[in-house]
């Protein structure tokens, strides 16, 4: 690649490099023509999960602000789904715009008040704020109670019904290539260098004219829009959303995937996203031992990999 | 000389505690002026009020006839103040030229939609950045080290990184938090060229705390002292040099000595 496009921060990928990028997605597309439904449902959950921690990941990884509440924005998305083709009859393709509407209000409404505190109290808010989401949408009429949204209405797209595990094997993994394309971009931009400056040393980058507040919140919105996305899709694959899918444990679930394979580094977050959706399917003989044998694992991956398993520095 | 800082009547307290008392300061349009003082004389709680890190409780500040007390630090920068540190505060773990990126964001607008999109302004801000970072790094001699962490950096050329961060972001009056800090005296004659280049070749005042003395006298035009938060004397090295009020601040008084 010339110098030019390197001097400019673009992805300085060498031709092997894209050349290794394209068999790979040519493999992993190649997957749902010989996989059983089983290895497809397990990917696609992987693949989501990618997004997810991908998400997360701009709040945790890139802008170094904590958030034990994130599912709250995964639950956003879901819930737009599943009101907007229920409850008001509307294609399932508005719920994306929609969404995303909510969730930069839903961002908005973390971020804002959260701007002037530092780690420890983030992580309360924000594990507050999971939790009024996923008790609010328990006790709303509109979002089903307890019981949730079901029987929500799979989408079509150029006539073609998106109703097999397949379809949303490819939905999936093209969110989750999207999602790693968006990381990489945004990384590499002035918003991405913006957040390295204000995680480093907040008061130097303000000294450097840097609105530290807009910085975070940006972190916070984009962070949501990912969530909320992959949260429409979710409702559309699962035809069926609860409020219990989104509690505490989700949120730690998708910041275990960001820490564990370390947080600011997009191929260490995709590593840990999948950590976190296959290695307990791999244990799935062991049955109720299997959380307890991937509780160890994690903790040992922590003490000997304490920045993750493919962390950050590993230049 | 028309005046590019005018600092009127600034207090500051904290607590019961008086830091600053009442103090005029003025920075001349192209001039290098220094502010010195006794340790604890209030120079950086100065330099905090000027960059919007500290909120003054009385007294004004107005940059080229524009009221900036009270503003945010991002906006007193946007609007041509930049500053480097007492402690050095570079982002160690990025590099050179990344660090001197932060100086050109607030001069720049692209946005997270452009950056995903990869829009013709994201691109072509992206290379004026890039660009930006490493004349800047040639401007303060330090080239080559572009592409280090900044924290693996000797220490005279973190300082140097910082000043270029500084430049970076375009200001009219650079304020400069005890440059010579930590410089040997080789590296602190390479300063003084420096601050004359800056306001030489880039027309950009300087306001300097300093505490080497024979840096302060060799590079200003103008001295302000400062004592308890007040000023005491001001005027050009020699005036500054024979005034008994600063001989008093700095060595005390004769009965004191006894």
């Amino acid at each position: 690649m010339s110098e030019a496009a390197v001097r400019i921060g673009r992805p300085s990928w060498s031709i092997r490099r894209a050349a290794g990028v394209a068999v790979l997605l040519a493999a992993l597309a190649a997957v749902p023509s010989f996989a059983n439904n089983y290895y497809l449902e397990v990917l696609s959950e992987a693949w989501f999960y990618v997004l997810l921690c991908l998400g997360l990941n701009i709040v945790v990884g890139f802008a170094g602000l904590l958030d034990l509440g994130y599912a709250a924005f995964f639950a956003v998305g879901a819930y737009t789904a599943g009101i907007v083709t229920l409850r008001l009859g509307l294609s399932f393709w508005l719920s994306l715009p929609i969404s995303v509407a909510m969730a930069s209000i839903a961002g908005v409404v973390i971020g804002g008040p959260t701007l002037r505190l530092r780690s420890d109290y983030l992580a309360i808010v924000t594990l507050g704020f999971g939790e009024m989401v996923r008790i609010s949408v328990r006790n709303l009429a509109v979002t089903g109670g307890a019981s949730g949204l079901v029987g929500i209405k799979r989408p079509s797209i150029f006539g073609y019904h998106l109703d097999s595990i397949g379809a949303y094997y490819y939905i999936f993994l093209l969110l989750a290539v999207l999602g790693v394309a968006g990381s990489h971009r945004l990384e590499n931009s002035r918003i991405g260098r913006a957040w390295k400056y204000v995680r480093s040393d907040e008061d130097a980058a303000r000294a450097m004219g840097i609105n530290h507040a807009m910085v975070k919140l940006a972190a916070y919105i984009l962070g949501a829009i990912f969530a909320a996305i992959g949260g429409c899709f979710y409702a559309a694959k699962m035809t069926a959303i609860s409020p219990e899918t989104f509690s505490f444990n989700q949120s730690l679930l998708i910041l275990l995937g960001v820490v564990l394979g370390g947080r600011g580094k997009i191929p260490g977050v995709i590593l840990g996203a999948l950590v976190i959706v296959i290695f307990p399917e791999l244990f799935r003989d062991i049955g109720s031992m299997r959380m307890l044998v991937f509780a160890i694992s994690l903790l040992l991956i922590m003490l000997f990999r304490p920045a993750g398993i493919w962390p950050e520095k590993w230049r | 000389m028309d005046a590019l800082l005018e600092v009127n009547g600034l207090n500051l307290s904290f607590g019961g505690l008086q830091v600053l008392n009442g103090l005029d300061l003025t920075v001349g349009k192209g001039a290098i002026a220094s502010l010195i003082g006794p340790n604890g004389a209030g120079k950086t709680s100065v330099f905090n009020c000027l960059t919007g890190f500290y909120r003054p409780s009385g007294g004004s500040i107005r940059l080229a006839g524009r009221r900036i007390n009270g503003l945010a630090p991002y906006r007193i920068t946007k609007l041509g103040m930049a500053r480097t540190f007492q402690n050095l505060r570079l982002f160690r773990e990025l590099s050179a030229a990344e660090n001197v990126m932060a100086g050109r964001h607030c001069r720049t607008g692209a946005g997270a939609l452009d950056a995903i999109l990869g829009t013709p302004r994201h691109r072509r801000e992206e290379r004026a950045i890039r660009a930006a970072a490493e004349r800047w790094l040639a401007f303060v001699g330090i080239p080559e080290a572009s592409e280090q962490m900044a924290g693996t950096l000797p220490y005279g050329h973190q300082r140097r990184v910082e000043w270029a961060r500084a430049l970076a972001t375009e200001p009219t009056l650079l304020l400069l938090d005890e440059p010579g800090a930590g410089l040997n005296s080789a590296e602190k004659g390479e300063l003084v060229g420096l601050v004359r280049r800056v306001r030489d070749e880039l027309g950009i005042s300087v306001l300097l705390i300093e505490h080497d003395m024979g840096l302060v006298m060799q590079v200003s035009e103008h001295i302000t002292v400062l004592d308890y938060g007040r000023k005491i004397a001001e005027g050009d090295a020699m005036a500054v040099q024979s005034n008994p009020r600063v001989i008093e601040a700095y060595l005390g008084r004769e009965e004191d000595a006894l």
